[in-house]
């Protein structure tokens, strides 16, 4: 499902709507697709990602709602440590579907002039915005009273980078959109990895994602740091 | 400090509520090593007890020592030495029945080759080494629990919780997992458990506390608690075997001879049997409510 996902979508959008989505003015359809290729590159990586992270709602949410958290809080080590365990293998799965994705892209045909370290600070932001979804998702299935309604929330997900600049100009949609597509944290992220992946000029949309990152973290963990110690399962 | 030279728990004062609703209401007790049984309807509060017992969650006030150890001051020392087993299964069905063993063993801190060795020798002993391969999610209740059970032995407790362990298991489950607990309290691992099956708390325990509505309404063997009503019963059964008559009596020889002889007289053709009181009569006598059944019914599914 890890790999699975982001080959579909990066299939659907390149050959499907690729030739059809004209982000430049190429001459012919190959060159439509191969500027929208590297338009779509971030948001297909962050998306499956943030899909692939959501998923760790899953598994707290499984944790906190059977015994086993139970167990562990009554054993000589603190149980928090199994919530750092789920971000380290969410971390780990999802970088592995950033590669998967970065990869194909390559043998589809994309090709950068950004330097190494341009590429190196495109996945430390995507690597980032991993992080931050599997910290909030881990306080959803802290919360949430099952592992379904848990995996419910991943839903949402899905849906988040198609309203923000990841698949289409914010431009071309309606006004009514826009503010929100503009404005929503995936739209500078994504706007910094593209420049950073196509060795564009970043501007201020590098730091506008950061601090959208710092802050869900931020709100994540302190809301962990109050509810865990007090959220036993009956 | 030698930990079996304390009693098993010391609870003296013990509250708890939730908001403004009394869960547990001044409750003293002291325990030696042995089989335990808290036995209580649904809602008695026995969950509540088992988790403020074994550190999971705080109480309001009073005092415990769990194996001569405040729980407030003393916590993690007491949870090296326990585990709690609780209504729900603590076993991942994603995972093997081995790498749940695995994964305990390795929180608590073992080697990989203790782990493995510890592991191999719990589901041999919990009779698991056939399925130890196979995902926990095809497990039956009953494997399913024992499992939990061994993963809750990794590393080697004094004393474990076990909070309704049979609740759900056919019969048969039941009765091997029955022949688990008695076989874990031979090998000198004190057991706490909660249940609302008197035939369980009867057949297991050494000792029994009937907890009704937050308080101990009665302790003690199964033999006391039903002395502690005193008396008996003598039924008269006609030919097809019915009871056409109770007659309560003391128990004292002479009193039930007297009424015997009596009944000889008018009604030779009758048979009589003398009837102590059942564990459930005295559960009945206690708490003012009939003990759960489901024992009866929900075992005929086999
Ligand atoms: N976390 C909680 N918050 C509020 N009330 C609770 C909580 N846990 C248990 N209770 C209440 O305390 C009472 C005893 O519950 P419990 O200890 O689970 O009983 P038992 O295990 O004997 O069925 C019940 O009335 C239950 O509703
Ligand atoms: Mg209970």
């Amino acid at each position: 499902m890890a790999i699975l996902l982001p080959l579909m979508l990066m299939l659907v959008f390149v050959f499907i709507l690729g030739g059809a989505m004209d982000v430049s003015d190429a001459a012919n359809a190959s060159e439509t697709r191969n500027a929208y290729l590297s338009y779509v590159l971030p948001a297909i990586a962050l998306t499956t990602a943030g899909f692939g992270a959501s998923y760790t709602a899953v598994v707290v949410s499984n944790d906190m709602t059977t015994g086993f958290m139970n167990r562990l809080r009554t054993m000589p080590f603190p149980s928090i440590t199994v919530l750092l365990g789920h971000t380290v293998s969410s971390m780990a799965r999802n970088l592995l579907a950033t590669a998967v994705v970065v990869a194909s892209a390559f043998a589809l045909g994309f090709r950068t002039d950004s330097s190494a370290l341009e590429l190196v600070a495109a996945v430390g932001l995507i690597a980032l915005w991993i992080l931050v979804i599997t910290v909030v998702f881990a306080t959803l299935g802290m919360v949430a009273g099952s592992a379904e309604s848990a995996s419910g929330y991943g839903f949402i997900l899905l849906f988040l980078p198609y309203v923000s600049s990841g698949f289409a100009p914010v431009e071309s949609m309606p006004g009514w959109l826009q503010g929100f597509a503009q404005h929503q944290p995936m739209t500078p992220i994504i706007d910094a990895s593209r420049a950073l992946l196509n060795g564009d000029p970043v501007g201020s949309s590098w730091w506008i994602g950061t601090i959208w990152c710092a802050g869900f973290f931020a709100i994540a963990i302190w809301l962990i740091a109050v509810i865990f110690p007090r959220r036993v399962a009956r | 400090m030698s930990y079996t030279d304390s009693p098993l728990l010391e609870i003296s004062g013990l509250s708890k509520s939730y908001g403004k609703h009394d869960v547990l209401k001044n409750l003293n007790l002291t325990l030696p090593p042995g089989i335990h049984a808290l036995l209580g309807p649904n809602g008695a509060g026995k969950t509540t007890l088992i988790n403020v017992l074994s550190t999971l969650i705080p109480h309001d006030s009073g005092e415990i020592r769990v194996l001569g150890l405040d729980t407030r001051r003393d916590k993690k020392r007491i949870q090296g030495l326990i585990s709690l087993t609780g209504q729900y299964a603590a076993v991942d069905g994603q995972l093997s029945g081995m790498e749940n063993m695995l994964m305990m063993g390795r929180l608590f801190g073992l080697s990989r080759r203790d782990a493995v060795r510890r592991s191999q020798a719990l589901l041999e002993r919990f009779d698991l080494t056939a399925a130890m391969n196979k995902r926990v999610s095809t497990y039956s209740g009953g494997m399913r629990r024992k499992l939990d059970i061994a993963a809750s032995l990794i590393a080697d407790p004094l004393l474990i919780f076990l909070d309704e362990p049979t609740t759900g298991l056919d019969t048969r489950s039941r009765q091997a997992l029955w022949d688990e607990i008695q076989a874990l309290a031979a090998h000198g691992t004190s057991i706490f458990l909660t249940t609302q099956y008197l035939e369980e708390a009867d057949v297991l325990a050494d000792r029994i506390m009937v907890l009704h509505d937050g308080r101990i309404v009665a302790e003690g063997t199964a033999s006391q608690l039903k002395e502690r009503i005193g008396g008996s019963t003598i039924q008269v059964h006609d030919q097809a075997g019915r009871v056409i008559k109770e007659i309560s009596t003391s128990g004292e020889a002479t009193d039930v001879a007297h009424h015997i002889s009596a009944i000889a007289q008018h009604q030779p053709e009758v048979a009589v049997t003398v009837r102590r009181p059942t564990l459930d009569e005295v559960f009945l006598e206690l708490t003012g409510a009939p003990a759960s059944q489901e024992s009866d019914t929900e075992g005929a599914q086999t």
